[in-house]
């Protein structure tokens, strides 16, 4: 933010950090859907697109009105209103689809967002031709470019700590315990689905916001923007960064739109370099850069003070709420438990035979 | 006698033409432990998933408490107060040990979104409420040191017990054991009766347990009903079921009985 108040930035470094605040936006709330909840949508630059227009046609009506407003203030209530339209598009898609799951879902949002692309195409107040033209429609123009980077970059931090917040509260381990075992979590008493179609609305939320931003920085906007490749673009910064780890969204968020302005010196190889970059990392670190781990202040200021207790490093939540004598305890108790780990194999290996019998004859039982 | 807990009346479900369970009555009384045993797909674990609402039953009803739970969903009949385990482990094996009890105490502590994400001091409040909770409940299993564990990194007989651990933070009334003691070996096996007699003492809770291990379901339980092919065909104390011929004959298998099939359509096929 310094180089930018002190003048220092050309409007090219400008650009790419606007830019690298949207794919934050756009990446950590799309984390929450596909990381945390662990259900695969390529929708998301559906809900951008349906933010993106709304914002758009709605500051142009709010000027064509004569209404006279800060340009600030506009801003951020065009921005807002685009993300809620997109949260409530977010619950409606959201109700019906997040009744499949895996390759079905991703189908379905894929289909979802080419739904958004053809809506608009043929919207006349979104600079469509006409539901009776049938042919591709024109982009939106003359948008007033209100995005200021200070203020975007504001909303990515406030997108940030409400997602991070959210991670970490009861809702956080809910939607997890849904990742992890969907059966489990009903049976502890969560309502799946209702958590579910929220993790999709705030998902959606945030990434109508994003839309709202985008239109307003670029000025312009065509239907494409909703297609499946540019979600799928999206789709890779999270799995690049890290299922389910906000802070190895931000980092693959702002490299990925950095590596390939970085890489215009190899001109035309310059994508060739950008894939082989994402091949390595996939073959090298599947679970993403960070894996699931999350930048922890009160962590890192323990490892740099107390290097020897780092041991047991567990569960982060409580790393600062406990005792220290409390914590050796439960690193030996952790050592003792691996040992017997290991025990526990060789029991299980006598006893498989069993289960496996059982599971043969007992068909889609749940068990 | 008092309401008891659970009373289920000719419940019964049908897949296709497949009658998986038919005709199932059980009453379990406050504090009592039953058995529910039987051959492999007899329809024991289909009783269960009745009795959760992962299933609604075509036929019959049951009640808990006293408050009809016939058609309700999983969470609702939990929240209602039955709770279970499941016959292969499902834990959240990526969370910690403490955070797969925490999920349970969820539906118990009110704080909303805007509450987690403004961090209110009711938040905080309410969160160092389920940590001690969960601390507590986890001492009682033993596992309050490997509270910051992951899951998944548990020994087999821990697995069970966290799984244990984790249906009694709901907060039920009765509680659905199944098979708890599959794969275990006869320490692991002791140290779970154990536990079960520790917690029915201190919760005063129902068990229904369903188990292979007949040594375990002799031992502990104080009534036992015996399925086979989806209907209950002997009920009674431990004694007059390990006496019974039909039970005999259905895990056994007799020269009769083999008759008694042929004649009888419904009943030809197993799940």
């Amino acid at each position: 933010m310094l180089v930018c108040e002190t003048g220092t930035a050309t409007l090219y470094i400008k650009s790419i950090m606007m830019t690298a605040c949207i794919a934050i936006i756009m990446t950590t709330s799309l984390n929450l859907t596909i990381g945390v909840l662990g259900q695969l949508t390529l929708g998301c630059c559906g809900f951008q697109a349906i933010g993106a227009y709304t914002a758009a046609l709605l500051s142009k009506l709010l000027v064509a009105n004569g209404v006279v407003m800060d340009d600030t203030v506009r801003f951020l209530l065009v921005t807002i209103i685009g993300g809620v339209v997109a949260c409530i598009f977010g619950i409606l898609v959201g109700i019906p689809a997040l009744r499949l799951r895996g390759d079905y879902l991703a189908i379905i949002t894929l289909g979802f967002g080419e739904i958004i692309r053809v809506i608009i195409q043929n919207l006349k107040f979104a600079g469509g031709a006409g539901l009776d033209k049938g042919q591709a429609g024109q982009a939106l123009i003359g948008i007033d470019r209100l995005a200021n980077l200070y203020v975007v970059f504001w909303i990515t931090v406030v997108t940030v700590v409400v997602l991070f917040m959210f991670g970490r509260s009861k809702y956080g381990r809910a939607v997890k315990a849904i990742r992890d075992d969907e059966i489990a979590a009903s049976a502890s008493g969560l309502n799946t689905t209702y958590l579910k179609v929220m993790v999709f609305a705030i998902s959606a939320f945030f990434a109508g916001i994003a839309g709202g931003i985008f239109a307003q920085y670029i000025g312009s906007l065509t239907p494409a923007m909703s297609g499946w490749l540019y979600s799928i673009n999206y789709v890779i910064m999270v799995v690049f960064g890290g299922m389910g780890s906000i802070t190895g969204s931000i980092v693959s968020a702002i490299g990925l739109t950095v590596l390939p302005e970085l890489l215009r010196a190899f001109a035309e190889y310059r994508m060739l370099v950008y894939s082989v970059a994402l091949v390595l990392v996939m073959i090298f670190r599947p679970q993403g850069i960070f894996g699931s781990w999350e930048f922890s202040l009160p962590k890192l200021i323990n490892r740099i003070f107390y290097p020897k207790r780092q041991s047991n490093d567990g569960n982060p939540d409580n790393a600062d709420s406990k005792g220290q004598t409390e914590k050796t305890r439960t690193g030996v108790a952790q050592r003792t438990a691996q040992k017997e780990a290991a025990v526990g194999v060789a029991h299980s290996d006598a006893s498989l035979a069993k289960p496996v019998l059982k599971a043969s004859t007992q068909g889609e039982e749940v068990q | 006698m008092s309401e008891p807990i659970l009373r289920a009346e000719h419940l019964g479900i049908t897949f296709g033409g497949l009658k998986a369970v038919s005709d199932f009555n059980i009453t379990i009384g406050k504090g009592e432990l039953v058995g529910l045993i039987g051959p492999n797909g007899a329809g024991k674990t289909t009783v269960f998933n009745l009795l959760t609402g992962v299933y609604k039953p075509t036929e019959g009803e049951f009640w808990l408490d006293g408050q009809p739970m016939s058609g309700k969903k999983t969470h609702q009949v939990v929240r209602a107060g039955i709770a279970r385990t499941f016959q292969n482990i499902r834990l959240f094996k990526q969370m910690t040990v403490e955070e797969n009890v925490l999920v349970a105490f969820n539906e118990s502590f009110s704080y909303g979104v805007g509450g987690a994400i403004f961090r209110t001091p009711r938040f905080w409040r309410q969160e160092h409420e389920m940590h001690a909770k969960a601390i507590e409940l986890l001492k009682i299993f033993g596992l309050d040191g490997l509270a910051a564990t992951q899951a998944e990194n548990l020994p087999y007989g821990q697995q069970r017990k966290l799984e244990i651990a984790r249906a009694l933070a709901t907060g039920m009334k009765l509680l659905l054991l199944d098979e708890p003691a599959a794969g275990m070996n006869p320490t692991e096996t002791e140290d779970l009766l154990e536990c079960i007699t520790i917690i029915r003492k201190r919760f005063g809770i129902a068990i229904l347990l369903i188990e292979h291990d007949m040594s375990l379901v002799m031992n502990v339980c104080e009534r036992i009903n015996v399925l086979d092919y989806g209907r209950v065909i002997a009920s009674g104390t431990p004694e007059e079921i390990a006496n019974n011929p039909q039970v005999i004959a259905a895990y056994l298998g007799s020269d009769d009985d083999a008759e008694d099939d042929a004649g009888d359509g419904n009943d030809g096929e197993r799940e």
